[in-house]
């Protein structure tokens, strides 16, 4: 087993499956040649040339609408939104037509294709590089959102991502691309979509979160152990359709639960959870739910982009809290 | 067989790579040596701010900044052939046009240093900020265009793209309603060859990017982009005829990246040294100097003295950006509404205790 960044599972993912499937092709802008701007496509057009690893024109309109031909026309595309910021031109395919297809032609078309594209922030990048805007997408219906938090987890949600007969937006956290290696055997096994993974046991707290704050998360949880709180990590990691019943019975063994997202808190994914919780968890719940989220304002450009972020020490404030309740 | 249409794109150029006029008929811009000198100037200005910026990513003192090695003629003689109430909307690389403009040096280091002040920029202040999200700005030059068109004022407005910002939906649309509408507007592709990796060659089929016009019905022209004579006719040009009442431009400038993409790119991963190499035989910057200092309006003492007063100048700007305070960390919730709502007042005060207490 070698170890492995983010980045380079995702490297993997593409080339195992690609090797394994003639179907699938991977498009996008800069893929081929410079192998991505960030190198998640880097070697795969050498390895298979360039009619399945296709630059394409800078049209995301373009990647989109391609994608939902080819994939309706039995190819499996993995698509790469350069960055998430650039995914709002492809929306009118995947609102309109990609998660719809199944539907509205009673199963004749499908639409089997991944989005992938870097997300979030901390990596001191320019304007419209570092939003973190998966509940935008959460909205939608017949639509999957993917989002590892790990090398592991990148290699084997992306390889289900692909062989998943439905639209899948792969949001790939970018600040923890190469943050750490990991020890992943490239044996093209897939780990499940829609469910959560939890990532420590403990007692008193549930911390759930996903993406690139789970770094976080699990640190909040280490300072919570050494003042003798032991927190639950929750890693959402398939963020629609939500696995809800992981998390409610993690809270109904701490009867607490703080949630952890970079993104603005105003109609994020965590006043989901929080609004299932009320629902079906009021009786478990032994203080209100905290969320610890980004503000609801543009995440600054980079001078003031960590004071945006929610830090170890708000998520460790927010879990005390809920046990003082 | 009957022809429902055919159509030509005409190529000008007046100056060759060594700075000798090419033809016998140069265009008025051409004698006025007083402008022409300003114009160097502000090239070869712009040439030592670009140097100094990648210089200062590369110390960690800036984040990504998208450099404009190559563009100054191009960018030169669009910021100079307009009016100060026409409208600019850029991209993000167009420096020598906002520098004419008034727009100043420590802007745009405030902007590539992260912070949100370098959009608050001098100069005309109905001018669009840079726009990264590639070649939206063309419609929002056509919507302004569209207002100055409702409103009778004889305003032009200009955008520009590059060729990559040429294949998107947005440049098309912004062509059809200029055509559709009339509009006094301008769209420039400043074709660099490149977008990011991708070579012109593979943004597009078609031989010329003008030519995408003719299916909007625009008018289209296609120059050398390191002649600043013939980019400032075009402009010139194009300007007049969008004030006159006569309909949209496109103007492609054909020129080259001679930097990476950005300095987060590293451009030895897909391009040939000699195909760089070639294309510095071709910058712009040499070729004007030499023009001028043919006809006695330049020289190597004025060179000398011109170089030392740009180092001083950008020396100035660069310590005004670097003694700028970063903002504070309610900066992120001022602008966001022009009342701010009660949820985001609550908000702000929360994220000035967090910092009150924590830093
Ligand atoms: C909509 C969108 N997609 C992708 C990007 C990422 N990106 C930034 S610059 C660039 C290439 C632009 O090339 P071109 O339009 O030729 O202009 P140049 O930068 O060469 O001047 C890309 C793909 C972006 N900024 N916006």
């Amino acid at each position: 087993m070698a170890e492995i960044t983010l980045i380079e599972g995702v490297t993997q993912a593409l080339a195992w499956e690609m090797r394994n499937d003639p179907s699938v092709v991977v498009l996008g802008e800069d893929v081929g040649v410079n192998g991505g701007v960030f190198r998640a496509t880097v070697g795969l057009q050498e390895q298979f040339g360039p009619w399945r690893v296709i630059d394409t024109p800078l049209c995301e309109t373009s990647i989109a609408g391609l994608t939902v031909g080819m994939a309706c026309q039995g190819l499996k595309p993995v698509a790469e939104a350069q960055f998430e910021g650039f995914i709002y031109p492809m929306l009118e395919h995947l609102m309109c037509h990609a998660v719809r297809m199944r539907n509205r032609t009673r199963g004749r078309l499908t639409c089997p294709l991944v989005v992938r594209a870097p997300w979030g922030g901390g990596i001191r990048a320019p304007e419209h590089h570092s939003e973190a805007n998966e509940a935008l997408f959460a909205n939608v219906p017949g639509l999957r959102i993917v989002i590892p938090s790990s090398p592991a987890r990148a290699y084997g949600l992306l390889l289900a991502a692909i062989r998943d007969p439905d639209p899948v937006i792969f949001f790939e956290p970018k600040r923890i691309y190469r943050q750490y290696k990991e020890e992943v055997s490239d044996d093209g096994e897939a780990l499940p979509l829609d469910v959560c993974f939890v990532l420590r046991d403990g007692r008193d707290v549930t911390l759930v979160s996903w993406g690139a704050t789970i770094k976080e998360t699990l640190e909040a949880a280490d300072a919570l152990e050494a003042e003798g709180i032991s927190a639950e990590v929750i890693d959402v990691a398939t963020i629609k359709p939500l696995d809800f019943d992981t998390i409610h019975e993690s809270v109904a063994k701490t009867g607490r639960c703080v949630i952890v997202h970079e993104a603005p808190k105003n109609v994020g994914v965590g006043a989901e959870i929080a609004a299932r919780l009320a629902e079906q968890a009021m009786y478990d719940l032994l203080a209100p739910v905290e969320r610890v989220t980004g503000y609801d304002t543009h995440i600054p450009l980079f001078r003031l982009e960590m004071k945006y972020l929610p830090p170890v020490g708000r998520i460790v404030e927010a879990a005390k809290r809920t046990l003082a309740a | 067989m009957t022809t429902a249409a055919t159509f030509e794109i005409e190529y000008r150029q007046y100056l060759d790579p060594d700075g000798h006029p090419i033809g016998k008929q140069l265009p008025a811009i051409a004698r006025d040596l007083d402008h022409l000198v300003e114009l160097y100037q502000l090239m070869s200005f712009t040439r030592v701010f670009d140097t100094k910026s990648i210089a200062l990513q590369r110390t960690g003192k800036l984040g990504t900044y998208a450099s404009c090695l190559g563009h100054e003629a191009a960018h030169a003689a669009i910021g100079s052939a307009m009016r100060p109430e026409d409208v600019l909307a850029p991209a993000y690389r167009e420096y020598a046009a906002q520098f004419y403009r008034g727009v100043k040096p420590r802007d745009v280091l405030m902007y590539w240093g992260g912070d949100e002040r370098g959009n608050d920029f001098s100069g005309p202040r109905h001018d669009f900020a840079w726009s990264v999200p590639i070649a939206t700005q063309c419609l929002h030059a056509a919507g302004s265009a569209l207002a100055f068109r409702i409103r009778g004022e004889q305003r032009v407005a200009v955008s520009v793209c590059g060729d990559g910002g040429s294949s998107k939906a947005d440049f098309y649309a912004a062509l059809n309603c200029g055509g559709a509408f009339e509009l006094p507007l301008v769209l420039v592709v400043v074709n660099n060859q490149w977008a990011i990796s991708v070579p012109r060659s593979k943004q597009t089929g078609a031989k010329t990017l003008a030519q995408k016009g003719i299916a909007g019905g625009l008018h289209c022209l296609q120059v050398d982009g390191n002649d600043l004579i013939a980019c400032r006719e075009a402009m010139d040009q194009a300007l007049d005829r969008a004030r006159s009442g006569g309909g949209a431009s496109v103007i492609e400038m054909v020129t080259y990246r001679l930097h990476d993409h950005t300095t987060a790119d590293d451009a030895r991963r897909y391009r040939d040294d000699a195909e760089v190499k070639a294309a510095w035989q071709r910058e712009p910057i040499g070729r004007l100097r030499a023009y001028l200092t043919r006809l006695g309006a330049w020289s190597d003492a004025r060179e000398d003295t011109w170089k030392a007063q740009c180092e001083e100048r950008v020396n100035e700007e660069v310590d005004a950006y670097l003694s700028t305070r970063a903002q504070p960390v309610e900066a992120m919730f001022d602008h966001l509404y022009g009342d701010t709502p009660l949820e985001i007042a609550q908000q702000r005060a929360l994220a000035v205790a967090r910092e009150v207490k924590h830093g």
